[in-house]
């Protein structure tokens, strides 16, 4: 369990108010010149040494991300882009930064720009968080008010300016290169990699993207040391993270706790276990919607970090996890996820954009035991189609949650969905798109 | 990829308005001088909040002109995103989030009381003019689910007898105010000591 004085987000909940003065009375702000004045290979190896992980889903090592930069400013300027285009099923944690804790994000920002000579920094935020938004945009003013960002941010020396860019409602701007499409006023979709962001990024210049959380830890990680951060938690595991526990459980919350906290614990201590108690538990979909759920003999377990997610053929993402118990249809469930990302594919490639739909439909009729058994080999068929032939991650997103259920429920499915396939019945059922592979196979 | 459909009936003229202009001159200054399509985005949201809630094909012309890129580039912007609307909606403009989150803790509950007190189906304008609904993809309120979205404002914790009270206050345009509908503080678990060993309600 994590300790109160190691706890990063003091004001999760606002107990203590979001305003600058308030939040200059928890250390925000506090030796920032000082920070800086130590240079960027200081700032970099710091970051490098707390092994802070990206919070954004995929997890990768942010100090290392930010040494891809280019060293030296060249002709083209660079850019730090943060990413608040919070649209996982699951996850609501960077609204809570942004309306409680938006002076961590600022003074991050900060340190982050002049880590990677950037001195614009542009805050993508979905549409839908308006709210947010403009209380971000306040606590902007309110830090440009104090000079700790504008011309000579904080007394530094570097000139820093932070906008924000409000997003229309497309889950897919939360891929990076999607966002900096969208940034630029293009659709929202994903470009090819390479080559990567942190040298052709928004408007052909070097660009770091971000996700909120993790710019927010980074003030408090170099004001208590790298080493602080990696003692929390486990080892490549490191340091502190919000978890935002939905679904059928007592009290929903989010919760600030170390990395590699057994699940249970999260589950009862925090968010007063599951409806019906822990016998009651169906699935729990660990890291927002995009990675596999895990059956009950997992979650009893199972610890959440990265590496042990990864083990057991899951993921930690962005930490949303959403607890199913007895009492919910798997099936309709997960059919309302593929319905998800059916809804939210850009469209660019084809195997996802058609692909999503065929997992919706063919789960959709499952749910309504409508599906046949070659409709389940035909749906894993599909999943696998996508996985991997799409430009962004996107395609593994749809696809994987759709894997983890066959994988875990294949029993549950195939009682449910024991009808002979249509052709052999002569079962009326209304037209389907995929009707012609039926026929071939029955043919 | 979701389906969006331009009204049939479309305003002749569009222009912004002065304070809009204003606004809009504001906001290029956040873009470097050679990228001003980048202010398409929140162009498209000025001239939605000035026209009732919605974007007349007109105000895409403008914008184009406006910014010096063409219509089809606006166009299909406004065509990509789903929170600009292109047809009327209600003053009162409903969003019902009934992602996986919010379903299994019964957001179908407040789609059917949308279904019955506003209108059968979703984009249709209310009785008396003043509200619309639609179900929409996560909102990212998750552990305050269920929720909607009524405008700007995120409604959270709600029930089905709760939805049917906002829904009400929203027909009568006395509407009820936003956040949770459990009486708790945010996204704070309900039975927790904070840091200050108070109680959340």
């Amino acid at each position: 369990m994590l300790e109160d004085k190691d706890k990063i987000f003091k004001n999760l909940y606002n107990d203590f108010g979001w305003e600058i003065e308030k939040s200059l009375q928890r250390d925000d702000w506090k030796d920032t010149k000082k920070i800086i004045s130590k240079g960027r290979e200081w700032i970099i190896n710091e970051v490098k040494s707390s092994e802070l992980r990206g919070r954004g889903g995929a997890g990768f090592s942010t100090g290392l991300k930010w040494s891809f930069a280019p060293k030296e400013l060249g002709s083209r300027p660079h850019y730090l882009v943060i990413n608040a285009d919070e649209s996982e099923p699951g996850t609501c944690k960077d609204r809570d930064i942004l309306r409680f804790e938006p002076q961590k994000l600022i003074e991050g920002c900060l340190i982050a720009g002049y880590a990677v000579n950037a001195h614009v920094c542009y805050i993508y935020i979905r549409g839908e968080y308006f709210n947010e938004g403009n209380r971000l945009q306040d606590a902007i003013n309110q830090a440009y008010e104090k000079s700790y960002i504008g011309k000579n941010a904080c007394g530094s020396g570097w000139d820093f300016d932070i906008h924000i860019h409000f997003g229309a409602g497309a889950y897919i701007c939360g891929e990076e290169t999607a966002l900096l499409e969208s940034i630029e006023g293009n659709k929202g979709q994903p470009r090819l990699k390479p080559p990567f962001p942190a040298l052709v990024g928004l408007y052909g210049c070097p660009t770091i993207v971000n996700n909120v959380e993790t710019i927010a830890v980074v003030p408090t990680i170099l004001r208590r040391s790298g080493k602080w951060f990696a003692s929390i938690g486990k080892p490549k595991n490191t340091g502190t993270k919000i978890f935002c526990i939905s679904g059928n459980v007592n009290s929903p919350c989010n919760v600030e706790e170390e990395m590699g906290i057994p699940l249970k614990d999260l589950i009862e201590k925090h968010a007063g276990g599951v409806i019906g108690g822990w016998e009651n538990l169906q699935a729990v979909i660990p890291g927002g919607s995009s990675m596999p759920l895990l059956p009950k003999k997992i979650c009893d377990t199972i610890t959440m970090d990265f590496d042990s997610l990864i083990a057991n053929k899951s993921g930690l993402g962005t930490a949303g996890i959403v607890v199913i118990n007895k009492d919910q249809d798997i099936l309709v469930f997960m059919a309302r996820i593929a319905r998800f990302y059916k809804h939210e594919s850009c469209g660019q490639c084809t195997p996802c954009r058609e692909g999503s739909g065929w997992m919706w439909r063919i789960l959709d009729r499952a749910a309504k035991g409508n599906a046949t058994h070659s409709d389940i080999n035909l749906l894993s068929d599909v999943t696998k189609q996508i996985e991997g032939h799409t430009i962004c991650a996107f395609g593994e997103g749809s696809a994987w949650p759709v894997q983890g259920l066959l994988r875990h429920f294949r029993k549950e499915i195939d009682r449910r969905c024991s009808n002979d396939p249509i052709i052999k019945k002569k079962k009326k059922i209304p037209y389907l798109v995929d009707q012609h592979l039926l026929e071939n196979e029955n043919a | 990829m979701s389906l969006k459909k331009v009204h049939d009936i479309q305003p002749k003229n569009f222009i912004f308005l002065d304070k809009n202009i204003k606004l809009a001159e504001n906001i290029l200054k956040k873009y470097p001088d050679k990228n001003k399509k980048s202010a398409v985005m929140p162009f498209l949201y000025l001239a939605q909040k000035q026209n009732n809630n919605w974007i007349p094909l007109e105000a895409m012309k403008y914008i184009a002109k406006y910014l010096s890129i063409s219509y089809i580039n606006v166009y299909e912007v406004a065509t990509f995103y789903t929170m600009y609307n292109l047809a009327p909606v209600g003053k009162y403009f409903i969003q019902v989030c009934t992602t996986s989150p919010c379903l299994i803790r019964g957001a179908d509950k407040l789609v059917k009381a949308c279904k019955e007190k506003i209108s059968p189906n979703e984009k249709e304008i209310s009785k008396n003019g003043s509200c619309s609904w639609m179900e929409v993809e996560c909102l990212g309120a998750c552990v305050n689910a269920p929720m909607l979205q009524v405008n700007e404002d995120y409604y959270e914790d709600l029930d089905e007898k709760t939805t049917r009270e906002i829904l009400d206050s929203l027909i009568n345009d006395k509407p009820l105010g936003p956040g949770s509908y459990k009486g708790r503080k945010s996204s704070a678990p309900i039975k927790k000591n904070n840091l200050n060993g108070e109680k959340h309600a």
